[in-house]
């Protein structure tokens, strides 16, 4: 295994730290943050001896070294290729999204989604083995009980759609979320045909 | 690498626990073993992951799954990565999500759970404890050096 020691550039903040060394070296550990494929950066906290530590950069990084400090730096992409290159080749693909409207108050489709779902459909089929969920959505209309309801009433609908068109049913699970989580903020009580909607998530 | 590798059967899990399956192996390269109630299975592409399975990977192994609430992990060569406990609402997007690199590289990107509420994911390693706030990372923790 390749050790990442080397091309680990510790920012020297080893001077601010220096602690008494444990009893018992440890096993080396790194921690890093890698940019998604909009150059952004998440956050993660490496927490140790009741301190912790944030990575918050791209390619920011933590390291534990022998003695159990925790040491600040940074790595170079290149090396977190190195490193963790059949490591992040193994990483699944990432999910795809995509979405239907359905008429005020039911668990049917608009016309224009009747449609949409045929699409959809081939999409899905293009993956060898499928996970499917599929997430029910309502608008404001209604209270809170009403709207859980129709929402998995809706996922629930096209989940028997898409077994229709010859999904195996087994790979789809179907869930409702309300009106918990609007597509376009509204207040309550207000019909907004773009809530009223299915996610279909597919890994 | 010079380690032994050291299966620990004593996990707390008990016989009458039906765990539902919390995610699936959509990745198995090389040598990848799913550890579950004492057992050593054969990872497969499609095999269901289960809360409390043990994922073990080889020199030329490597593993990649994908959880119900979309977080998606890889397990790298020479590894032990544990799922110690995994649950996830459906419906409030609230979870637990923790997992530990006994040995060896994991890479993640993090899912529903972490962005409804930050920290509910964490990787335990032999030194620390990692919260995740979300996306991205990768964790290594190398072989013990020799006193």
């Amino acid at each position: 295994m390749r050790n990442l020691t080397a091309a680990f550039l510790a920012t020297a903040l080893l001077a601010g730290c220096a602690a008494t060394p444990p009893p018992s070296l440890v096993a080396p550990e790194l921690f890093a943050v890698i940019p998604n494929a909009a150059g952004k950066a998440g956050s993660i906290t490496v927490q140790r001896g009741g301190q912790s530590h944030v990575i918050d950069t791209p390619y920011g990084a933590q390291r534990i070294d022998a003695t159990g400090a925790v040491v600040a730096g940074k790595l170079e992409a290149a090396a977190v290729r190195d490193a963790f290159g059949s490591t992040l080749d193994a990483l699944p693909g990432k999910p795809e999204t995509f979405m239907l409207y359905f008429l005020e108050g039911r668990d049917e489709l608009t016309v224009e989604s009747r449609t949409e779902l045929e699409k959809v459909f081939m999409e899905l089929k293009r993956r060898p083995l499928p996970d499917i969920v599929v997430i029910g959505h309502t608008d404001t209309v209604g209270n809170l009980t009403f709207n859980d309801r129709l929402s998995l009433q809706r996922a629930e609908r096209l989940r028997e759609m898409l077994v229709g068109l010859g999904i195996a049913g087994d790979r789809i699970q179907a869930a409702g979320r309300g009106k918990r989580e609007l597509l376009v903020p509204t207040e309550d009580n207000v019909a907004e045909a773009r809530n009223r909607r299915v996610e279909i998530n597919v890994r | 690498m010079r380690n032994v590798l050291i299966v620990s059967l004593f996990l707390a899990i008990p016989a009458t626990a039906l765990a539902n399956d919390i995610g699936q192996v959509k990745v198995a390269k090389g040598g990848v073993q799913i550890e579950r109630s004492g057992a050593l299975l054969p990872a497969r592409v499609g095999m269901a992951i289960q809360a409390t399975d043990v994922v073990h990977t080889s020199a030329d192994g490597s593993a990649g799954i994908t959880f119900t609430d979309n977080s998606l992990i890889s397990v790298g060569p020479n590894s032990v990565f544990a799922i110690n406990k995994y649950s996830f609402d459906t419906t409030t997007h609230a979870g637990e999500f923790e997992g530990q690199l006994r040995k060896g590289k994991l890479a993640a990107v993090s899912g529903k759970m972490v962005k409804q509420s930050p920290e509910s994911m964490k990787i335990r390693t032999p030194s620390a404890i990692m919260g995740v706030r979300g996306t991205e990372f990768v964790v290594q923790v190398d072989d013990k050096p020799a006193r």
